[in-house]
């Protein structure tokens, strides 16, 4: 199965091709440059340097969220441009359990973490079992000490300690101040960001289970909603036309 | 001549729309998903809300514009896409999607100004007009008088110095209770009122005769309303719709008339959302006849924002051999006439 991949969640571009056995290109650039500039560049890049022909693709693979709204509507937007040109189903990837899966091997509880401002992180948490992801809490905004407690909670029995990735890392070093007696590992570099070759593998693996979208039918995963329909909600007034 | 397909994409506000038109001027299909409702919740267009339904719109009017064009992607020789003015995160949509269908099916893409597309819906109306011509563009967002020399070349003669036309049509319509949107409105309750029961100013500059400015007349129908608050008077709606009204359009028409005359040109076109106006419509449309100017001004249908313009628009730039290539970006403030 050859798939497609896109990552556009955060500060990091990443496209991939990958199949079972390889991750046949990956080009990531974590730098700031819109991804409306780089994103499809990049990927015309790594299809022409592995002189793919685009119907040989199986699948398309996006990382749908959660993260930065306008970086996840730039990956959706061309993820389900290609869906359509190429008349190919799209699997939905979550973000943070595509990031998770950057430590398949690790044995303790793997956290993903982005920054969700406002004292939030949006955070999944994992533990793989023979390298397959097993979903510990799917991913949410949450308070970042109320996410040090979980973990506390779901790590107490464990001989590794939880290890924490993502752009979030640095909200939860801070936190980490003002708890007591508490051990987390967090990931290397380069283990710790968005990537499309893990969105690509961790897709094949839902494709396998059937989970296949029809690309009209796609949207990313805000885990969030605007700002005018949260407003509205807290007067209590519906948002439903 | 053999014929150019060209598939439009536009959605740089609140509309979700594509089209395929046929050598610029024949539509073939001409598919708008509109969130006007949604947007009325909140008294106008909310960006993030906007640029949501986009991302869960735009294949399926995609698809729909191919299918009632009876065409596949294979028929296409060009897409066009919207890339500026307008919000950025939902013009962002568009220039997304209509790269990655470029990319993917090897069509040739070209990037077009949304007043561009505007002015170009006068070539889908009329298909005898030719430039050169006058065209006043006055919509939600914009206000502009611009000389259309040639295809794709403008020159703007004036433009407003605050707010839009269409900004000043909302924010009279919020004011006197109507709603959003608030042109249609006006529109509507002006008909039954007095067009002289209030004298609101008109606005002109002495350094540039074909400048707009409409915040001034706002604040005059506010101050109007809070006076007949204060002495305790009846407002009567439609009289101050008719009266506000009629002074957008008499500057919209004089400006426009005055240009026409300096320019030596005898072809006067309208475009844009307010270019659906009645009064607008009527009143130019007099003002044509006396003077012996040729009036163009397209169907309301043509004047809101759709996509057909914008394949329109797209036609002139694909012929004349300009492409964009995978780096085209979103530019919220793109001005007319520059790439």
């Amino acid at each position: 199965m050859k798939i497609l991949a896109i990552e556009s969640s955060s500060l990091v571009a990443s496209v991939a091709i990958v199949d079972e056995e390889n991750v046949i290109a990956e080009y990531s650039v974590n730098h700031k440059k819109t991804h409306s500039q780089t994103l499809m560049p990049m990927l015309d890049e790594i299809v022409r340097m592995t002189e793919t022909d685009l119907e040989s693709i199986d699948h398309i693979a996006i990382s749908v969220g959660p993260g930065s709204f306008t970086g996840l509507r730039i990956g959706v937007a061309t993820a389900k441009g290609l869906g359509l040109a190429l008349d190919k189903k799209l699997v939905a990837v979550p973000t943070l359990g595509a990031m998770a899966y950057n430590l398949c091997d690790y044995p303790g509880l793997v956290v993903s973490v982005m920054d969700a401002r406002r004292n939030q992180v949006y955070t999944g948490i994992y533990r793989f079992e023979d390298q397959k992801p097993i979903c510990v809490m799917d991913q949410i905004p949450m308070d970042r000490l109320e996410l040090i407690q979980k973990v506390r909670e779901l790590s107490g029995s464990d001989v590794y300690a939880p290890i924490f990735l993502g752009d979030g890392v640095e909200v939860i070093k801070n936190t980490l101040n003002e708890v007591d007696d508490f051990k987390a590992r967090f990931a290397l570099p380069h283990l710790s960001r968005q990537k499309a070759s893990a969105v690509g593998l961790l897709a094949i693996e839902l494709a396998k289970k059937g989970e296949l979208v029809d690309a009209s039918e796609l949207k990313p995963v805000y885990l969030r909603l605007s700002q005018a329909e949260r407003e509205r909600l807290e007067k209590g007034q519906s948002i439903e036309v | 001549m053999s014929e150019i397909n060209i598939l439009g994409i536009e959605t740089s506000c609140d509309e979700t729309a594509a089209a395929v038109v046929v050598n610029g001027r024949e539509v073939r299909s001409n598919i708008i998903s509109s969130q006007i409702a949604l947007h009325t919740l909140y008294g106008g267009v909310v960006p993030e809300i906007a640029s949501r339904k986009h991302v869960e719109k735009i294949n399926q009017v995609i698809s729909a514009a191919l299918s009632e064009a009876s065409m596949t992607f294979d028929d296409i020789d060009a897409i066009a896409v919207t890339y500026g003015p307008g919000l950025v995160g939902a013009l962002l949509v568009g220039v997304s999607a209509a790269k990655a269908i470029s990319f993917a099916r090897g069509i040739d893409l070209v990037g077009v100004h949304h007043i561009e597309g505007h002015i170009s819906a006068n070539y889908i109306e009329d298909k005898e007009l030719e430039p050169p011509f006058i065209c006043l563009v006055a919509s939600g967002g914009h206000s502009h008088l611009v000389k259309v020399a040639d295809y794709g070349v403008y020159e703007i003669l004036g433009r407003t110095r605050d707010d839009a036309a269409g900004e000043a049509f909302d924010k009279v319509a919020r004011a006197i209770g109507l709603g959003y949107p608030g042109g249609p409105k006006i529109d509507a309750v002006a008909k039954e009122g007095n067009p002289e029961a209030i004298p609101f100013p008109r606005a002109s500059f002495k350094d540039n005769d074909y400048d707009f400015s409409f915040s001034g007349l706002k604040s005059a129908v506010l101050n109007y309303l809070n006076q007949c608050e204060m002495k305790g008077e009846e407002i009567v709606r439609a009289d101050v719709a008719a009266s506000f009204q009629a002074a957008v359009v008499d500057v919209l028409v004089g400006h426009t008339i005055h240009a026409v005359k300096e320019s030596g040109l005898n072809k006067v076109a309208l475009a844009g959302g307010v270019a659906s106006n009645s009064c607008l419509r009527e009143t130019m449309k007099n003002a044509c006849e006396e003077n012996g100017f040729s009036f163009y001004r397209p169907s309301p249908i043509l004047c809101t924002d759709n996509a057909a313009m914008i394949a329109a628009a797209g036609y002139y730039e694909y012929m004349k051999g300009v492409r964009s290539d995978l780096t085209l970006n979103a530019i919220p403030n793109l001005k007319l006439g520059e790439r």
